[in-house]
């Protein structure tokens, strides 16, 4: 077993709000740059960059763990992490039925979808920086269903933080962690929330991937290890989290 | 005033129990529960269109008189449950935030906290 440094929130050019940079190979690259172990792809409502993420990834021995950061509709930003794509594309099914509207490139940004080699697929015209009409409960159920951990994201934040949104973590929220941002303190949140406590980048541009990371003590960089550390199994667990 | 004048002119639908007879000393619109937390200050009616159960929390928190939803938003069923056991009246109108906030300080209800 050892410490895996993991950056398990990091978006790609899909969601609207991140550079045209954010693309396969440059965020692998990066990753590898800052020493991380393992990263998770993690675009608003959406995982269709992350197969080719993944494989990416697989080119450089880079494990990527698939994700999405789901909109509940009290706007509430939730990341579920998945096993595989299979689990992943359950839940994009669920959301993409849920998630009304649709992009405006000039006013929000692109949201384009590229292959391993960063090549343009195309464009998905989904509102990706919408509301989908799962309340919170309902998403973080709706990612367990999926095989999925649920960590309620950048709870520091007042815009989209479960925290600023509904201010405080529900009772009995069956979260697996909470994130905060680089900025907060992870003590000060440990000693406030019933949970554990995580820290990633929230990268939109490539200089800030790993800037914020977790580490954990793994047997190998899977979600299911990630999972038996965030519950305290079998020797793993959450090491440190903090600044890259 | 008291909240059931309230109900009857703005023809607000009350969804759960509570004390109708509470005197309203102002009122707070916003959806960003930490800013009520921050905010509100007791016997406010609190206008949002969020209908989590947070909302029930944050009412017995800060003392407030009750809640109306706008846009005719119903209250999640755990909502209500929650309003029930603590005494929080919800109350639901058809009509936008901006329009009820309006009716509401016609009749006098203001945004002051003294």
């Amino acid at each position: 077993m050892r410490a895996m440094r993991a950056d398990l929130h990091v978006h790609t050019c899909l969601s609207p709000c991140a550079e045209p940079e954010m693309v396969p190979t440059a965020i692998v690259d990066q990753a590898k740059r800052m020493g991380l172990d393992v990263i998770g792809i993690c675009d608003h409502n959406s995982g269709q960059n992350v197969g080719a993420v993944l494989e990416a990834g697989r080119r450089r021995d880079l494990p990527v763990i698939p994700g999405m950061e789901i909109t509940s509709r009290e706007e509430v930003h939730v990341l579920g992490l998945f096993r595989d794509e299979e689990g992943l594309s359950a839940l994009q099914n669920l959301v993409y039925a849920n998630l009304p509207g649709e992009n405006d490139p000039d006013f929000l940004g692109e949201q384009t979808i590229v292959d391993e080699h960063d090549e343009l697929v195309g464009f998905t015209t989904k509102l990706l920086i919408g509301a989908t009409g799962f309340s919170l409960e309902e998403t973080v159920q709706a990612i367990h269903d999926a095989g999925g951990l649920a960590i309620a994201a950048h709870i520091d934040r007042e815009r989209f933080g479960l925290v600023g949104q509904l201010g405080f973590v529900p009772e009995g929220l069956p979260v697996d962690a909470v994130e905060v941002s680089a900025d907060a303190s992870v003590e000060a949140w440990e000693a406030g929330v019933d949970c554990n406590v995580v820290t990633f980048s929230d990268a939109h541009v490539l200089r800030d991937i790993g800037t914020s990371s977790t580490s954990f003590l793994l047997e190998e960089a899977t979600l299911e290890e990630i999972g038996m550390a965030l519950r305290n199994e079998d020797g793993r667990g959450v090491l440190e989290a903090g600044g890259g | 005033m008291k909240l059931a004048e309230i109900v009857d002119t703005l023809d607000l639908k009350v969804r759960t129990g509570g004390d109708l007879e509470r005197e309203v000393s102002g009122g707070y619109a916003s959806d960003l529960m930490s800013d009520v937390i921050a905010h509100a200050a007791k016997g406010h009616v609190w206008v949002t269109l969020q209908i989590h159960q947070n909302v029930v929390a944050v009412a017995s928190l800060k003392e407030l008189a009750g809640i109306v939803l706008v846009n005719g938003r119903e209250p999640e069923q755990a909502t209500v449950e929650r309003a029930e056991s603590e005494n929080i009246p919800i109350m639901v109108s058809p009509l936008t935030a901006f329009e009820v906030i309006g009716r509401l300080y016609e009749l006098g209800v203001t945004g002051s906290t003294d």
